[in-house]
């Protein structure tokens, strides 16, 4: 063994301790930060009620039938709570480049002897735990607002649901934050608009089949469609057994092909941005 | 300072801190610096630049900004990939196997750039972790550093908090933290009071006594001239003048004056026609995103 072999060796990170890291880092900026994350919190709660509310208009107005009230107010509650989990996950995986530059770290963080597999892993295992507690603080504080009843939920199916579709959208978090590190100045609202898409086309707050058919469609392309699917065939009741199996196998695809790819696809742009020079600070 | 006579000549590569055979990188400028065609410029960053830094050698590269000192650092803490060339740590390929050498380098950079809410120590404990140390062992060693460098205090407070050379004192110390062989240090006393300055040449010797070797890149011919074993001048992106202080200086002085009569900004000057604060007024600064690869 050469002497530089020894050395590497020697030194040969282990990949947890790695990716713990960048949950830590990530965690101590979140305890620093913690007025931005009230802030969020407040927006997701407004957010959820504003759209929620819409369920007591509905009866108000006799739109609806009294006795369909509560379930519209869980459907609606779903999507709203869906997607501030959604877009919690898919904020802080679209920071992993942004925050870097915006802080002039990126060049150190990107010399360290951490793969890019396990940096971005680390990173999403926060992004979902982050995104877990951001979403059950504002389901605690929205659900004394209305007349929801949970008899029929099945929890084992929402937890599964969750927990599957939790991977794919981690690989779509992945792909939306290539984007600043291929365009520094635009790749921020680029992947607003990615975020938007998202929500136009999964049927958050209305079921796909309402849709045209080009944009329905394009549904499919979305893995928060099936998340959507499965959280409000388990919450809503009525669901097959089978049903739920195709979900979580079609959530599962999801994961399996946008995982790697997209971590391919990170990879292919990193070593574009260092043939650019893109990859340094900003500002 | 040490004779560059005294550095084995046939050591082989795996032991030879670093090697860099060859290195070229052009970019191409879009807006301001297109021409009146339409076309993209070439901006020639780096021009096929070779030299060898040995264990224990603190190697100064010297140049105006823009002359190419910063792509260098960065090709070499393999932040950019260069056209051509051949980058190896320790006998390594740091271009196509850039993991493999990055547990043995750290850099400085001109601009301490931290996480600016976080604490020196939270920050120095991201950065431990990353390069595979434990949390006590980062805990541990952070401290040591951080009171060697004067700033016990301040560990715990927001980097916001501190100030320019207090931060840079940081950037200092967490390069020091992974015990790197090879340190890349990119201006780093630039902007600092002179005393902050003394702290920060007094680590970089430090270093060089426990067996590291230092890449120094820097405008001050006196930091060079006190810290460098060998220098290597750079303009538009060459290599213009290389070896030790007294030869350079030999070099110049020829046979009318004696070499203690030339400083380094008169070699400067005989081997690029220019002085370094000339260089520098006539440097452009370069926005990120305006550069494509050719």
């Amino acid at each position: 063994m050469t002497r530089s072999e020894e050395l590497v060796r020697r030194r040969a990170p282990r990949r947890v301790a790695l990716g713990w890291a960048f949950f830590e880092r990530q965690t101590n900026l979140w305890k620093r930060y913690w007025a931005w994350e009230l802030v969020w919190i407040l927006y997701g709660l407004v957010n959820t009620l504003a759209i929620t509310f819409i369920a007591k208009q509905a009866e108000h107005g006799g739109l609806v039938r009294p006795a369909a009230v509560p379930r519209l107010t869980l459907f609606l509650l779903i999507g709203t709570l869906t997607w501030a989990y959604l877009s919690a996950v898919l904020d802080d995986m679209s920071l992993v480049i942004t925050w870097e530059r915006w802080e002039g770290t990126i060049e150190h963080t990107f010399m360290t002897p951490v793969s890019r597999t396990v940096h971005l892993v680390g990173m999403s295992v926060f992004g979902v735990v982050h995104a877990v507690v951001r979403t059950a603080v504002i389901m605690a504080c929205a659900l004394p607002f209305f007349d929801v009843r949970f008899a029929q939920v099945n929890w084992l199916e929402v937890a599964l649901v969750v927990a599957v579709g939790s991977v794919s959208l981690v690989g779509l978090g992945i792909l939306t934050g290539i984007l600043p590190m291929l365009y520094p100045e635009r790749g921020v609202q680029m992947s607003f608009m990615v975020q938007a898409l998202v929500l136009l086309v999964s049927g958050v707050y209305y079921g796909v089949d309402v849709l045209p058919g080009w944009l329905q469609a394009a549904s499919h392309l979305s893995p928060a469609t099936f998340m959507l699917r499965g959280l409000r065939a388990a919450m809503l009741g009525g669901a097959s057994l089978g049903g739920q199996l195709r979900t979580l196998a079609i959530l599962a695809v999801f994961g399996l092909v946008m995982v790697p790819g997209s971590l391919v696809v990170f990879s292919a742009a990193e070593r574009w941005a260092k043939r650019t020079g893109r990859l340094k600070r900003q500002g | 300072m040490n004779s560059a006579a005294t550095w084995p000549h046939e050591t082989p590569d795996a032991d030879l801190p670093l090697v860099v055979r060859g290195v070229t990188k052009h970019f191409k400028r879009r807006g301001r610096a297109q021409s009146s065609s339409g076309r993209r410029r070439v901006h020639r960053a780096v021009q096929s630049v070779s030299f060898t830094v040995q264990p224990g050698e603190i190697y100064g590269v010297i140049g105006a900004n823009g002359s190419g000192k910063s792509t260098l650092i960065r090709i070499l803490s393999t932040l950019i990939l260069p056209d051509q060339g051949e980058v190896l740590v320790f006998g390594r390929d740091a271009l196509r196997d850039p993991a493999s050498v990055r547990p043995l380098l750290n850099r400085v950079s001109a601009d301490p750039s931290f996480f600016r809410a976080m604490s020196a120590l939270e920050n120095l404990l991201f950065y431990g972790r990353a390069y595979g140390m434990a949390g006590p062992a980062v805990r541990r060693r952070s401290a040591e550093l951080l009171a060697r460098l004067g700033l016990e205090r301040e560990a715990t407070e927001p980097m916001t908090e501190l100030s320019r050379g207090q931060q840079q004192k940081v950037a200092v110390a967490r390069a020091f933290l992974s015990s790197p062989r090879l340190l890349l240090l990119d201006e780093p006393t630039t902007g600092l009071d002179p005393r902050s300055k003394r702290t920060v040449q007094r680590f970089i010797d430090d270093a060089r006594r426990d067996g590291v070797a230092v890449l120094l890149t820097t405008h001050d011919m006196d930091e060079a001239e006190l810290l460098c074993d060998r220098l290597a001048f750079l303009a538009g992106g060459r290599i213009v003048a290389e070896g030790t202080s007294a030869e350079l200086r030999a070099q110049v002085a020829g046979t009318d004056r004696r070499p203690d009569q030339v400083d380094l900004e008169d070699v400067f000057m005989a081997y690029t026609g220019r002085s370094i604060e000339e260089d520098e007024e006539e440097d452009q600064p370069v926005e990120v995103g305006q550069h494509d690869p050719i």
